[in-house]
């Protein structure tokens, strides 16, 4: 017991310091990525209702290819294959290598799958608000731009949280695919140390242990949003 | 209403003009379309195909037979658990959470991984109840990783396509005297399992993608033998050909689940 205790302790001896700067990562990662895939799946909600038929279908099959693919395949596809591309292209022009680290891998990898995703459910949550809500904008006299920014989106994300909720969650989860290209995330340090330790059992469940406490954390966070959007129906 | 404005004419659609965006957009993609032609037409390689192709298809097969196999493991699995989620028993509800959030709240990378190379620590037990030749195999391991995975949320489908059945229905089975056995299998589950296609059918295409984690721990799905394929030749083109085969095998399982969803809820259309 006194071994494992050395083994998870922080310090030249221990594993705990390498596993906590994994955890940094993994949380770093879904930070980056998150905006990303919010920004992206809200334009492409906007797309998916616009009258322009060709906006839409062009939505359409970005979701279709998107939410297909498994992640770890939609991963490699970027890392092995935009760095291909840009090998080709500094061959041929004679600029100074260029590569894409495994961390924006990771985070164009992750935000397009997660906007795929978030676009579904900021559609459905689109299809919540009554019409009724930009018509009485727009006939007090507010632009386009402000009855989406004060009228709309305050609304449209009280629906849209929980939907968000779970993609957050997955996002969360889907970080520990990265560290197959080499990231240094909770699971890649894991699998070193198993590897040196010899100790495969008690690493891999501390990290299945690490990722149970971002999501525990996530959810109490999330909770703590979902009652702030909901501030307004709790006084009623 | 139209008996008070009896001449108004239905308002003439205005045709919509053709917009820049929208343009630009299917611009991107016919662009990609056409460099995605080109690229495929100059690196293709017909001799990749009789090297590769048998393997590729096995790999499918073992895709698509790993995740049968774990889908209907999972959902034997499922049932009591999702018994338990709805259990006045404290103990079973709070096993049953533990178990749900356990498997919904870590990645299935990481629980794979635990199991393959976790349990090889404990080879002296396994071996001493005969259990060592299932966790020694990959494709044991990750047969058994995805069941117990899937068992947590189609423990949830299944909790949720029960509850949606209204409670009516119980009594109504009660007032003719049938057992609680015989309203929940033949009348509450028929009504519930209309409810859960859809999630059911979202589940087996997550898992068809969530399987081609199994490729990491040395099991030669699609995706793993994509990756040998690569290994051995360094050509994009052999994930690219992974690629549409997934999208091909997702793509068709959604269209046979809309299919499906409109023939079984055709007494329910008005």
């Amino acid at each position: 017991m006194n071994d494992y205790f050395t083994l998870l302790g922080f310090g030249p001896t221990g594993w705990g310091d390498d596993l906590a700067r994994g955890a940094v990562v993994t949380v770093s990662l879904s930070l980056a990525t998150l905006p990303i895939g919010l920004c992206l799946g809200f334009l492409l909600s906007l797309a998916k209702q616009s009258e322009d038929m060709l906006l839409k279908l062009s939505a359409d099959i970005f979701t279709t290819i998107f939410r297909g693919l498994p992640e770890l395949l939609t991963l490699f596809l970027v890392y092995f294959g935009v760095n291909a591309a840009l090998r080709s292209f500094s061959e041929a022009t004679g600029l100074p290598d260029l590569a894409l680290s495994s961390f924006v891998s990771g985070m164009t990898a992750l935000g397009v799958v997660f906007s795929a995703f978030a676009s579904e459910v900021f559609l459905s949550a689109f299809r919540g608000i009554p019409h009724g809500q930009s018509e009485a904008g727009l006939a007090l006299g507010l632009g386009r731009a402000k009855v989406m920014l004060l009228v709309i989106l305050p609304q449209l994300i009280k629906i849209a949280l929980p939907g968000l909720a779970n993609l957050w969650m997955s996002l969360l989860k889907d970080t520990a695919l990265v560290s197959v290209i080499g990231l240094a995330d909770i699971l890649r340090q894991a699998s070193i140390a198993a590897r040196v330790s010899r100790e495969p059992f008690l690493f891999f469940g501390s990290a299945i242990v690490l990722y149970l406490v971002l999501t525990i954390l996530s959810s109490i966070a999330l909770g703590g949003i979902d009652r702030w959007t909901k501030r307004g129906e709790a006084a009623q | 209403m139209s008996g008070n404005h009896p001449f108004i004419a239905a308002p003439i659609a205005p045709r919509q003009p053709l917009k820049i965006a929208g343009l630009i957009a299917i611009g991107v993609w016919i662009a990609a379309a056409i460099a995605f032609a080109v690229y495929f037409t100059h690196v293709f390689d017909a001799t990749l195909i009789e090297r590769f192709g048998w393997s590729y298809l096995s790999g499918l097969w073992v895709t698509v037979s790993l995740v049968t196999v774990s889908f209907l493991c999972g959902a034997i699995v499922s049932l009591p658990v999702a018994l338990g989620r709805m259990a006045t028993n404290k103990l079973a509800r709070g096993l049953a959470f533990a178990f749900v959030y356990f498997f919904r709240g870590t990645p299935l990378i990481a629980q794979i991984f635990l199991v393959y190379y976790g349990f090889g620590e404990f080879r002296g037990f396994f071996e001493s109840i005969g259990l060592w030749w299932f966790f020694r195999e990959a494709w044991y391991c990750g047969l058994f990783s995805l069941a117990l995975n899937t068992a947590a949320y189609q423990a949830e489908i299944l909790r949720g396509a029960i509850e949606s059945v209204p409670k009516g229905q119980w009594e109504g089975g009660r007032s003719l005297g049938l057992s609680r056995t015989v309203i929940f299998f033949k009348i509450v589950i028929p009504q519930a399992m209309v409810v859960a296609l859809r999630p059911y059918a979202n589940e087996i295409i997550l898992m068809i993608k969530a399987s081609a984690i199994v490729a990491i721990i040395t099991v030669y799905d699609l995706f793993g033998e994509t990756r040998q394929a690569y290994s051995r030749t360094y050509d994009f083109q052999t994930y690219v050909w992974a690629a549409l085969l997934y999208l091909a095998l997702v793509e068709a399982l959604r269209h046979l689940t809309n299919f499906a969803e409109r023939r079984l809820t055709r007494h329910l259309r008005r």
